[in-house]
């Protein structure tokens, strides 16, 4: 390739991404853009610039509840998913090769079905639950929780296993023959090794947490609970949904974007002190 | 007595809350899919839900509907994510892994405001609710989900591989056809079968976008389950059926996967 066809397709690859990363973050900028507006449409007259949408949103106590409830089933079901996921890891880490195996396949069956189907699963199960057992708890916040708990931890064990298989095999083993108990083993000598990648875990047992809608769709039809996901959904389907949603999606995208970069920032800076030291 | 007890504990037992965890919220409610989906409303046992099943012609059309949309959308995303995944492994692009990381950051955002901010985009250049506007939001969606797999691969590929059949004389719409794109094969199959599946289930995103004639098989059994004192056989069925297709595109992919992982291996031994 001669320079000048080389320097156009350097300009045709910055072209393309370009074009995809306005694609991209267009509807998003246009979002952030209109929640200082009280247009009733996004690309409507802009009108005055304005805070009053996150004035709104504070009044709005629906909103505000479904944005409660997301944060609740997120940190519970991830803190809960993070303490079955690293105990399952470490269990089955241990485990004979063909049970291993097994496990391993019946773990992964969440994350391989469709949503839907584990969806309806978790409701039959309830449905069996409130008419035979006569259990007091119904759908509710509660079993959103678990079943949350249920598609997320998984992905903890996805994280944590890779972590667990670079430590020495024998660091359990040689805590319990030096006379720790098992409970101890687990708490002064396996988790300090494996608390990065359960944070890790945390973290996107959380985000997945927030980002569910079918599993939380269909299991919150007899219980009066809104998640963001579900009370937008409804919205669209319905009248419509109030416009200050504009100001709290701003608001996340903020807040997801700087938790981003800061992770970034001292994933970098520690791989850099990590690459000084070496 | 205590060294007699640590004997006993196996570190394995670490695993048994969650093997409970999943037997019971796992697979019983798998068990009762099928149960369910072979009851009648009276109790018994019948296959009187499956025939409903394959006989309604509204059905099979949802479900053919659901395979169309979802093998479009799957290859509009692959094409575009591709090309991206291509030119961010490439040289100079290659050294900004921020760059990388823009094209990822919407995984991170819930998926519902961001379909939420394409469809009042979209409303507002004028394109209203329709079978392609769902298409559309099914590629918004997904493509962090398509992108990252091909473009780990892509970015972690040898270049030794490339540079060798340069070197070797093809030119570099050979190489590619025959070096870079059988190696990028896993990442692509993993893109596939983290988008192909799931659209299934997107029934937010044709109920948001789609006109009343568009929707997925997921937006069916929904309704079937809305009431919580009913009847679930049929939706039971359904959900089993789905089961089914889940079950045979992973074998598919499953076999897809082990070939192309047996193609570059000959050169390395």
């Amino acid at each position: 390739m001669n320079k000048a066809s080389s320097k156009l397709y350097l300009a045709l690859r910055w072209v393309i991404l370009l074009a995809v990363l306005v694609a991209i973050y267009l509807p998003l900028l246009m979002i952030i853009v209109y929640s200082f507006s009280t247009s009733q449409s996004v690309g409507g007259s802009f009108g005055d610039f304005t805070f009053r949408l996150y004035g709104k949103l504070f009044e709005n106590t629906k909103m505000l509840s479904a944005l409660k409830n997301t944060l609740i089933i997120g940190l519970a079901s991830a803190a809960l998913a993070t303490v079955f996921g690293t105990t399952a890891s470490v269990g089955i880490h241990y485990m004979r090769k063909r049970i291993k195996s097994a496990v391993e396949t019946a773990s992964q069956i969440t994350v391989v079905n469709a949503e839907i189907v584990t969806a309806t699963g978790f409701f039959l199960l309830m449905i069996c639950l409130r008419d035979t057992v006569k259990m007091p708890i119904n759908f509710s916040i509660w079993w959103l929780i678990i079943t949350h708990t249920v598609i997320t931890t998984p992905y903890v064990i996805l994280t944590v296993t890779p972590r667990l298989k670079q430590l020495n095999p024998n660091l359990l083993e040689a805590s319990m023959d030096l006379g720790a108990g098992p409970m101890r083993s687990l708490f002064t000598v396996m988790l300090p090794q494996l608390a990065g990648a359960m944070v890790s875990g945390f973290a996107l047992a959380f985000t997945l947490s927030l980002d569910d809608f079918v599993v939380t769709n269909i299991n919150s039809f007899g219980a009066n609970i809104d998640t963001i996901s579900t009370y937008i959904y409804s919205g669209i389907r319905k009248k419509g949904i109030p416009i200050e949603i504009r100001a709290l999606s701003t608001i996340i995208f903020v807040v997801v974007l700087t938790a981003l970069i800061v992770y970034n920032v001292v994933k970098n800076k520690r791989a850099k002190e990590q690459a000084k030291k070496a | 007595m205590t060294g007699k007890k640590a004997k006993v504990f196996r570190p394995t037992a670490f695993a048994f809350p969650y093997l409970v965890v999943t037997l019971i919220f796992v697979i019983v409610p798998l068990v009762l899919v099928l149960v369910y989906a072979f009851r009648g409303s009276d109790g018994s046992f019948t296959f009187a839900n499956f025939r409903t099943v394959f006989t309604e012609k509204e059905t099979l059309r949802q479900l053919g509907q659901t395979v169309g949309i979802a093998a479009l959308s799957t290859v509009i995303c692959l094409l575009i994510a591709y090309v991206v995944a291509y030119i961010l492994a490439s040289h100079p692009f290659k050294k900004l892994p921020i760059l990388a990381l823009l094209f990822i950051i919407p995984m991170w955002i819930n998926f519902m405001l961001r379909i939420f901010a394409l469809q009042s985009l979209l409303s507002m250049i004028g394109i209203g609710k329709s079978y392609w506007a769902a298409v559309i939001g099914m590629v918004y969606d997904f493509f962090p989900y398509m992108l990252l797999p091909i473009y780990t691969v892509l970015v972690n590929m040898d270049k030794s591989y490339v540079e060798a059949s340069r070197d070797l004389g093809a030119n570099p719409a050979m190489t590619f056809l025959k070096v870079t794109l059988p190696l990028s094969l896993p990442g692509v199959i993993s893109g596939i079968s983290m988008m192909f599946m799931p659209i299934f289930s997107s029934y937010a995103i044709t109920k948001m976008m789609g006109d009343m004639n568009t929707t997925v098989i997921g937006a069916k059994i929904a309704t079937l389950f809305e009431n919580t004192y009913g009847d679930y056989g049929y939706g039971s069925a359904l959900s089993f059926v789905l089961l089914v297709i889940v079950f045979v595109v992973m074998l598919l992919g499953n076999a897809l996967t082990r070939r192309t992982e047996k193609a570059p291996k000959g050169g390395k031994a």
